[in-house]
């Protein structure tokens, strides 16, 4: 919480919804200019402009609605994968390619140690700079990531190193190619494989996790999710634009999935959420990629505890929960049945 | 006439349409024709326009006698054409669909659509699971409906697909899942996109076992449903003509900002492209999937 009181970290590419955080940290910023220059005194300004500009931070992002976290979740300055990788893994190896076809940038994935522990890190990266989204195709995998993802999981199911799965992305890729390669049985086989690996899994969204795009390496023992951040089943656009037939509703459809964390962990899709420092992770991302180390090292140090024979039974047990449903009587079901045409 | 005849004239009306799950919203009517059999004594085949005589075509398992285009069959249906007569018994009937989100749009409730499907269609989900047999041979059978909400997989149809599979692992029953769904259904948000993981956790688990997993794939298939369980077949049978993928091909079009190629994610595009083991015509699945069957078992 050190940087609390500092707004360095809040440099451009405010969100629609900031514009008075924006005013407040110009303002700041301003005073703070012309104190240089003229050498005169605006401390206690500052200092009140500083309590307001944090409380005003800290009361929008402690209510942001569904639609507000999408858009933190996408904001184009957030910590993705490469960040963190370089923030909190020390003497990283990646490994490249799937072996079938191609090597997918889309997904990285490599040997490296976090808090001291060497583990297999599994990542989506969306990019930066425009050379880097091209690279990895925006974050929207092809088959050949989920495989190459598999590939590298089973080599470290071969030489007992944990898997740490960071997921950020929109989508896998809909294209020919895509489809041409099978990206559903390479999700599918994934899901499958992933759900008996005999080594612990880690799984993290740190930014979106967009539909069967983010599943595909997304089955563990213990799910987490960044504050900030969302899971969906389809974008809020996507769902927006077909039942209320335009992707402008997109908040609507945004608030009517309950993709954010909080509901996440209610339906218990969801077992943890790891906390953001004060404005989203993009204010400060080294806290981010501390707290994000913390979650790791102690989830990791939790799964090791146990015995690895019932890893996988417990991880089926978790899986088996999903979903909410009701049991209806004989009685009920023969209502249904009278009422259908004959 | 068969409960889901209702659905077809309620379109065939001008009823709003059923949003994703329904075949327009999914790919567009200038992508792709209906396969969908109007109501009444007489019908027009969409593929090649024949008029036929519907009664020559129920006999017809639901085949134009004019040019073998396969229209879409509704779970009791395609059980009755499937399964020996009467020896299917339905099982997990019970599990039904809950409104967990709450969820609204534009003045209509997921509540309220669950209950006009489950009368429309008689059924209480988009699945019917249970245990049959196929010219003599017992196997657990899904079969997804169409109908209801367009196959669309939410919590029950993951549910009931995992109770099945498990049932198939405890009983060392082969099991065929007839596939047929629009994708994950919205309306249940990320609990629909969780089965996808859950039942293909379940098929691992029947993996292990040495379960025989005979995966149908037919018009449509699609998205969570594709990218799940309707892969992990250890035999991957298609409908002549079937719509499989993963991605809607609206979708892909706006995103290539190209035409879609000739056939793409037909079944005989999966074929060429390795994804699927072979083309079964309607008329011989039963002897196909029972050969099938004789070919894993002991002795
Ligand atoms: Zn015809």
């Amino acid at each position: 919480m050190a940087k609390v009181g500092n707004t360095n970290g809040d440099s451009g590419n405010h969100l629609p919804f900031e514009r008075e955080i924006a005013g407040l940290h110009k303002q700041i910023t301003a005073l703070e200019a012309s104190q240089v220059e003229t050498g005169r005194n605006y401390f206690s300004e500052i200092h009140q402009l500083r309590a307001t500009y944090v409380s005003l931070l800290r009361t929008t992002y402690q209510n942001l609605t569904p639609w507000q976290m999408v858009q933190v979740a996408r904001h184009p300055k957030r910590p993705q994968s490469r960040d963190y990788i370089n923030l909190i893994v020390r003497d990283f190896m990646e490994l490249h390619g799937d072996r079938r076809f191609a090597d997918d940038k889309a997904i990285c994935c490599g040997l490296g140690r976090i808090g001291g522990e060497k583990l297999l890190l599994v990542a989506q990266q969306k990019g930066r700079d425009t050379k880097e989204k091209i690279a990895c195709n925006f974050g929207c995998a092809h088959p050949e990531g989920y495989r190459k993802a598999l590939r590298t999981m089973e080599l470290a199911q071969k030489f007992g190193l944990p898997v740490v799965a960071l997921i950020d992305t929109a989508g896998a890729y809909p294209g020919i190619g895509s489809e041409e390669r099978g990206v559903a049985e390479a999700i599918a086989r994934n899901m499958l494989e992933m759900s008996r690996l005999k080594t612990p899994i880690v799984v993290i969204v740190i930014g979106e996790g967009g539909s069967g795009g983010a599943l595909g390496i997304g089955v563990g023992d213990r799910i987490a999710i960044m504050e900030h951040a969302y899971y969906s089943v389809i974008s809020p656009e996507g769902c927006a634009s077909i039942l209320w037939r335009t992707g402008e509703k997109a908040a609507d459809a945004a608030e009517a999935m309950r993709i954010t964390p909080r509901h996440l962990k209610s339906l218990d899709i969801v077992d943890d959420i790891v906390p953001e420092p004060l404005g989203g992770a993009h204010r400060n991302p080294a806290e981010a990629a501390n707290n994000l180390e913390r979650y790791i090292v102690r989830t990791l140090r939790d799964l090791s505890r146990k015995p690895v024979d019932d890893l996988t039974g417990r991880r089926y047990e978790r899986w088996r929960r999903m979903g909410r449903f009701t049991h209806i009587t004989q009685n009920a079901e023969a209502q249904v049945l009278a009422a259908a045409p004959q | 006439m068969t409960p889901g005849n209702g659905a077809i004239m309620a379109k065939a009306q001008g009823e709003q349409p059923l949003g994703p799950f329904n075949a327009n919203a999914f790919e567009g009517p200038s992508i792709r024709k209906k396969r969908e059999v109007p109501d009444g004594l007489w019908m027009r085949c969409p593929e090649c326009e024949s008029m036929l005589y519907r009664k020559v075509v129920v006999e017809n398992l639901d085949i134009c006698p004019e040019c073998s285009c396969h229209f879409r069959v509704n779970a009791r249906r395609r059980i009755a054409q499937l399964a020996d007569p009467d020896s299917f018994e339905e099982l997990f009937a019970d599990v039904a669909p809950c409104d967990p989100l709450d969820f609204k749009w534009l003045g209509q409730s997921y509540a309220d659509r669950l209950r006009k499907e489950q009368v429309k269609t008689g059924n209480t989900e988009a699945v019917l699971t249970g245990i049959g047999y196929i010219k003599g041979r017992r196997a657990a059978f899904g079969v997804m409906d169409g109908d209801f909400l367009m196959g669309s997989m939410g919590s029950v149809l993951g549910e009931k697909i995992t109770l099945l599979i498990e049932r198939a692992t405890q009983d060392k029953l082969p099991l065929v899942i007839v596939c047929m769904s629009g994708g994950a259904r919205m309306h249940e948000g990320a609990l629909s996109l969780m089965q996808m993981a859950k039942t293909s956790a379940a098929l691992a688990r029947f993996d292990d076992a040495g379960g025989l997993f005979i995966s149908l794939l037919t018009d449509p298939t699609t998205g969570g449903t594709t990218a799940s369980f309707a892969m992990l077949g250890d035999v991957i049978i298609a409908e002549p003509g079937a719509l499989i993928g993963f991605a809607g091909q609206r979708v892909i079009a706006n995103t290539i900002k190209a035409e879609l190629p000739e056939g793409f994610q037909r079944a005989e595009f999966l074929l060429e492209h390795g994804f699927i083991d072979m083309i079964v015509p309607r008329k011989d699945l039963r002897s196909e999937i029972a050969r099938l069957i004789d070919y894993t078992q002991k002795n």
